[in-house]
This record gives structure tokens, sequence and C-alpha cells, in this order.
């Protein structure tokens, strides 16, 4: 194991994992729960599908643990589209973990969506062959999940909640340190990575280079082509949509008009024309009404 | 991915479809180059540019941007005089045949493909090409797709016996990603013969 970071961001195994990431730019992944959702997801033009049980709308609803999802539900989707297929773990289950590699998921989402099973440790994912995604509410939290080997970094918003104000919150916050970090002169870095807990390296790198050393998403909370728009002109290179899709009125023509936002999100006229006459959209929550205890952005740190 | 688009006047400008995939990647390697680069959108932006970049992204979400924004035939009709450029979906698309109906093919390459031909992310790999003009290059194979090399396909690189890149006129096809790591080979190749 090296305790070299750089070398390792730049070692051919991660810049597979990257590539990968890299290749979704410009995408939608949507959350998928069987495989006849994952062939319109598909036939739509997502670039990928979340297999899983549940949307995380009904894992709010149902309350309850959630876990990762039966290996006959993920193969099941992996064999009814031919695009890259993610599945979620649990925060700290390693064991969840090696059993989706060992289905040869093409990502896995270390997600704060399912109960944590750990709340001090997140994976060591460099143990990994197969790239990790994981969400975070500011650069901090993003920058220790670099560290840990995330290959994709999302925002965390909040799930299950078709209210796309968190998801603005974290993507503002992230660009913001970002942007701030490339003011400071080197002297003032190491101070800067003790207030934000992140790994010297890695804020030197932000500070050099402006962004992350991975490619940065958007999740939780979209639920209209308008949504995804907006995201993507804050700084976020694709979108996952969750529960925005299969929880409307009319998922197949919702999610090629949230596709083709997420491409033309910044021509007005392309974003009047597939936010046309699209039936009703998931219906949403007030989070002011949300209880702390109830938000999943909350989980992991 | 907004940033730095250089406004360029004059035809050097190289084109890079923007609808979906790792345009950033193909427009550090143009600027590493000294080549301005162009995002494509729609039609219109085809004109004044002196080529085009398909790049590395999910082929079936591509075709179906491509249809929707009326690129298809546009493309088809700007490869008649000018060159492209496919990596890995991008080559998916140049093909004659992509072996599957849910990617509709552009006809520029004649070539038959197998798409996801080495497995899933978990069989993705790096490998050092073999022969012909880039021996050596560092070539990221990521959920990569094979094809069939005939007349009047030239083989410009080959993994384990396998084509892995090709020409046909000015047109260019990878399998692996020559956008990514340092190895500007296959750009130059590609924009000496535009």
């Amino acid at each position: 194991m090296s305790w070299n970071l750089a070398s390792r961001l730049e070692a051919d195994d991660f810049q597979l994992k990257r590539g990968l990431a890299e290749m979704l730019r410009g995408g939608v992944i949507m959350d998928v729960t069987d495989a006849g959702q994952a062939r319109i997801a598909e036939a739509a033009g997502a670039v990928a599908v979340m297999a899983l049980e549940r949307i995380p709308a009904d894992i709010r609803r149902d309350g309850g643990v959630a876990r990762m999802s039966d290996p006959a539900l993920i193969q099941s989707i992996q064999q009814a589209v031919s695009i890259p297929v993610m599945a979620k773990c649990r925060i700290g289950h390693f064991a969840e973990a090696q059993i989706l590699q060992a289905l040869a998921v093409d990502f896995i989402d270390e997600s704060e969506v399912l109960t944590p099973a750990d709340e001090e440790h997140h994976i060591h994912k460099w143990d990994f062959s197969i790239p990790f995604v994981c969400g975070a509410t500011d650069l901090g939290e993003a920058l220790r999940r670099i560290g840990e080997g995330a290959a994709l970094i999302r925002t965390k918003g909040e799930a299950g909640s078709g209210n796309i104000v968190e998801a603005v919150r974290h993507l503002r916050r992230i660009h913001t340190q970002m942007r701030e970090l490339t003011q400071l002169d080197p002297g003032q870095l190491m101070s800067r990575a003790k207030t934000l807990g992140a790994p010297y390296e890695l804020v030197c790198y932000v500070a050099e280079q402006g962004e992350l050393p991975v490619p940065n998403f958007s999740a939780g909370g979209v639920a209209t082509p308008a949504d995804a728009a907006l995201v993507r002109q804050l700084g976020a290179e694709a979108v996952f949509v969750g529960s925005g899709i299969f929880r409307s009125e009319d998922p197949a023509e919702r999610a090629a008009a949230i596709v083709r936002a997420a491409t033309h999100f910044d021509d007005p006229a392309v974003l009047a024309e597939v936010s046309h006459g699209l039936k009703g959209a998931m219906p949403g929550l007030e989070l002011g009404e949300l209880p702390d205890a109830q938000r999943l952005a909350k989980r992991g740190w | 991915m907004r940033s730095a688009w250089p406004s360029v006047a004059g035809n050097s400008a190289i084109g890079i479809l923007a609808l979906q995939g790792n345009v950033p990647a193909h427009a550090r390697m143009l600027a590493r180059l000294g080549r301005p680069a162009r995002p494509v959108h729609r039609p219109a932006d085809l004109e004044d540019i002196a080529g085009l970049i398909l790049p590395g992204g999910e082929s079936t979400t591509l075709s179906q941007l491509l249809q929707g924004n009326d690129l298809d035939q546009a493309i088809i009709d700007f490869a008649r005089h000018r060159p492209l450029l496919g990596t890995c979906a991008g080559l998916i698309l140049m093909s004659s045949d992509t072996g599957d109906a849910r990617v509709a093919p552009l006809g520029l390459l004649e070539t038959q493909i197998t798409r996801n031909h080495y497995g899933r992310q978990r069989e993705s790999f790096i490998a050092t090409l073999e022969g012909g003009s880039f021996a050596g290059l560092r070539a990221a194979f990521i959920r990569a797709p094979a094809l069939r090399a005939r007349a009047p396909l030239e083989v410009l690189a080959t993994h384990r016996g396998l084509p892995v890149a090709v020409r046909q006129g000015r047109h260019v096809g990878c399998a692996f990603h020559p956008e990514l790591g340092q190895d500007t080979r296959v750009h130059e190749y590609w924009l000496d013969l535009a």
C-alpha cells in the first residue's frame, strides 16, 4: 500500500475507474427496480442505470433497515440492458461491496440512501477493482471520499424528496469552496486542509487545478428537466435521477425529456420544448418539515 | 465543461460532438496540440470546422441524441468532405454495423462491431499496443468494443491480434481511448490526415 496519493491517482487501475466516470459525462443515470424499468431507461437514453429494490421515496416511506439489493434482481437488470449497471451498498459495508464486485456491477454507490453499517468508517475503496461513487455535501467530504479511493463524486442532495434544494446547496458549497482554494497561497493550504478535514495532497490538487481530480455529478431531488438543467448549469457534469422518473406519471416521456435537458442544459428553447406537456412530476417533500433524523444527507461524514 | 471554448475564426477549429461523453478529455488533447476546439450540439455547428471528433460515452445514448438533434444525416454529409475521429462509442457510431438495434450506424467505416466485447467494467484494462503506427502507446480499453477489419479498412494498431485502431480514407476509429493519458500520437496522426 502506497502512502503517496498522487501516484495512486495516476496508477492504471484508478485511470480505468475514473475513465468510466468520465464516459458518463453529460448523461443521466436512472434508478430502476426491475428489468422492464431498466429497458425503459435505456430506450430513453440513460447512460447507466442504478439497480435497486426500492426507489428512495419508497425507502423513506417504508422505514426500517434498507440494505443492498438481491443479487437476482441486479443480475436480471444486467441481462436486460447493454449500458453500465450500478448498485448500492451501505456506507461502510465492505462485504456488500465485495458481493457487488463479484456480481460484476460496473459501479458501486456507497450510498446514504441505505442504512449505514458503520458510523465511523467508509469503505476503503482502494481494495476494489470496481469503481465507487460516493455522495458529498461539501468539499471536505468529497476529498475524504476520493482519499479513500472513490472515482466519482455526486452531491447527496436529499434522496427521495423530489426537492432540488439540497442538491443545489451542496453543489454551490463545493464549487465555492473550490474557488476559495484557488485564491489561497501555498502556505495557507495545510491550515485549510485542517479545517476542511481533507487530505493535504488533494487540497493542493484542487488549489492548483480548480476542480476535483474525479468527475462531480449531482444527485438527490431531481424531478424535472429544469432541475437537471439547473444542476448542470451549477457545474454538475452529469445527473442521477432516483425517484423522479418512475415515481412520476409518465416515466418514459419524462426520462427522455431529462436526458435532453442534461445535454442542452444551457439552451432554454430546448428546455421549454422538452418540458412541454409532461404529466405530473413526483409529489415531493417540503424539507423544512422534515426532521433531522429523516434526512438521508446527514448519513456519513 | 462549459469553460474554455475559445472563439475561433477561419476553418482550423476541430469540432467535438458535445451531446454526451468525455468531451473535455478530447478538448485537452487538442489544446496540447495547439488546435482550437469547438463543441458541436446541432447541425449548424458543423459549418466552418475542419474535422469532427465523436468522443467516448454511451453509444445508445449518443445514437438517440444524434437522431433527436438531426445530427445523424448532417454528420454523414459532413464526412464526405471532412475527416472524423471516433473513439470507443464514437467508433461504434461510425461503423457500418453496430451489431445492436439500439445503436444506429452512420456507415462511415466499413466494419462490424461487437459492443462490450471484453465484458463489463471489471474486464476493462490498459495495455501497451503492439504493432503499427502507435506501437508502445498505453491504451485504455473501457467496456470496449471489438471490430472486424476488412478492405477498405487499414489497420493502424492491434492488441492480441485484434484490430483496435483503423482508418478508412481520412476517417479514423479506435476501440480504446487515446484521449485519456498523455500520448498524443493518435490525435496527431488524424490531424495530419485532415
